[in-house]
């Protein structure tokens, strides 16, 4: 086994390169820049095989990748931000194609004001584009990821998103373990698309009209093949556990058990909550953490039975929904609650919007107030915006 | 070339179709008469007609009926009346002039 020290775009970057995909086109954005830089590095170096598309923006760099991928070529791409808003329309062409494009993302939070730090808006804004979600916690998972993710994709006919915190990971350097190039090649395999745009011998008509005739019928099997995406990922996560070692559930519980509160949380701040757990733990206290790590398609079944247990669980939600009603984690994770017969109480947390930092004592606060409501089964404030200034 | 649309009578179930909106053959659009919804219409004057050709190369679809290298007719299946082929008709010679469409 090779460990390297790497950030989490370099470890991003390296995934695409042991790909090796038949084409990448891009547009550089911070903070997800270094991905595409660092990767059109090993296309300059003829370390990988790859059609590098220098694209003259993010709407061109993800039509281009859409026209690669109808040909039958892999591809993949990075993007950040407003450069994921700028692809949005392209984003359901993709999806609405079924062609499994792979984004490796960097969560920044969307203008105005202008900010090129961690939250969860931009891709969260994304949700109902029909590409899965993947929120990773460190370089590794990132790294990881875009190899599950590829390899999930390409089976469902759904493209992906695997993402990792601006700067708090994306940035910073962490150990890393990768595996050989022969061992990501055959566990990828190779891509054997259904329908080619090239074959010429096979003339077929891509994007044409489809009016109220044809359109819902189209949109339905395009529901069934997301629908697919879960059971997909499970069986590839166990694969890529058998060749790594490292297993990563659609959503991770730790320290769940015997505890009556939980923190459900996505990204990196669910490894904080993990220290905050351990800590805690050792002064006696029994609380425990749900990580969010897919997000699309909802892993409904395993979110309900994580989360069923506690008496009150606190979400946090590091974007919002503008709805007056808190964060997206939060809606999505009462209606899917709903059926239970026997629901935690569910408050929400919008914090860290624009990257601003959430400490441990952040994260305590969080666990001594939910543990309060789980106590008295009383709610104060349902939705709070956690480290704001001028908040009661 | 397989021909979907003829063969096929019934609209298809969801679990049917091809991934994607993706439709098996090439050159569907011969199928999706596309000049119903024209307002007004060339009449062609094949008598006035010099052959010039200007109206076959300018027409936006391919709705100028061409053979053997003259204009024979409009093909008012896909003619959206855009006016451009009268347009471009040389004055002295006039052509196609454009008329209400009457239904």
């Amino acid at each position: 086994m090779k460990v390297l020290a790497k950030t989490g775009n370099e470890a991003m970057a390296y995934a695409m390169k042991q790909i090796n995909p038949d084409v990448v086109a891009a547009y550089p954005i911070t903070p997800a820049t270094e991905v595409v830089q660092i990767f059109s590095n090993y296309v300059a170096d003829g370390e990988v095989d790859t059609e590098f598309v220098a694209a003259e923006s993010e709407h061109s760099a993800i039509s281009a990748c859409f026209g690669a991928s109808a040909a039958g070529a892999r591809v993949t791409t990075s993007t950040a931000s407003q450069g994921l808003a700028l692809m949005h329309e392209i984003l359901y062409i993709a999806s609405g194609n079924h062609l499994p494009i792979v984004i490796a993302l960097v969560n920044r939070s969307l203008s105005a004001p202008i900010n090129i730090h961690c939250d969860h808006s931009d891709t969260m804004g994304s949700r109902e584009a029909g590409w899965m979600q993947l929120y990773c916690a460190n370089s590794q998972e990132a790294y990881d990821s875009i190899i599950i993710a590829l390899k999930v994709a390409e089976s469902c006919g759904v493209p992906a998103i695997c993402s990792t915190d601006a700067f708090i990971i994306s940035h910073s350097m962490d150990r890393l373990e990768v595996l050989e190039d022969e061992e990501v090649q055959k566990f990828v395999g190779e891509y054997k698309p259904q329908y080619r745009a090239l074959d010429v011998d096979n003339p077929k008509t891509y994007g044409p009209l489809d009016l109220q005739d044809y359109f819902f019928e189209h949109k339905r099997s395009q529901i069934h093949a997301f629908s697919k995406v879960l059971d997909t990922y499970n069986n590839v996560a166990k694969n890529y556990e058998k060749l790594s070692g490292r297993y990563y559930p659609a959503v991770e519980e730790y320290k769940t058990d015997g505890a009556d509160v939980a923190i459900f949380a996505a990204g990196s701040t669910a490894d904080t909550a993990k220290e905050v757990v351990d800590m805690l733990e050792e002064q006696g206290r029994r609380v425990g953490l749900v990580r969010m790590r897919m997000w699309r398609p909802l892993p409904v079944a395993e979110i309900k039975a994580a989360l069923s247990k506690f008496k009150a669980v606190a979400i946090m939600d590091r974007s919002d929904t503008m709805a007056d009603f808190g964060g997206p984690v939060f809606l999505e994770t009462r209606g899917m609650l709903y059926d239970l017969d026997k629901r935690p109480i569910i408050t929400d947390y919008v914090y860290g919007l624009g990257g601003r930092n959430v400490e441990i004592a952040d994260i305590v606060h969080v666990y001594d107030e939910i543990t309060e409501v789980a106590k008295t089964g009383k709610v104060k404030k349902l939705v709070t915006y956690l480290g704001v200034r001028g908040e009661e | 070339m397989k021909d979907v649309h003829v063969e096929c009578q019934r609209l298809m179930d969801w679990q049917e179709l091809a991934k994607g909106c993706l439709i098996q053959e090439a050159a569907t659009s011969r199928h999706f008469k596309t000049g119903d919804w024209r307002s007004m219409r060339p009449e062609w004057d094949s008598e006035a007609c010099i052959q010039c050709l200007f109206c076959w190369i300018t027409c936006p679809d391919t709705a100028i009926e061409v053979k053997d290298g003259k204009v024979t007719g409009i093909d008012y299946e896909f003619c959206k009346g855009c006016g451009i082929c009268a347009e471009i008709c040389p004055p002295k010679a006039s052509a196609i002039k454009m008329a209400r469409e009457e239904k």
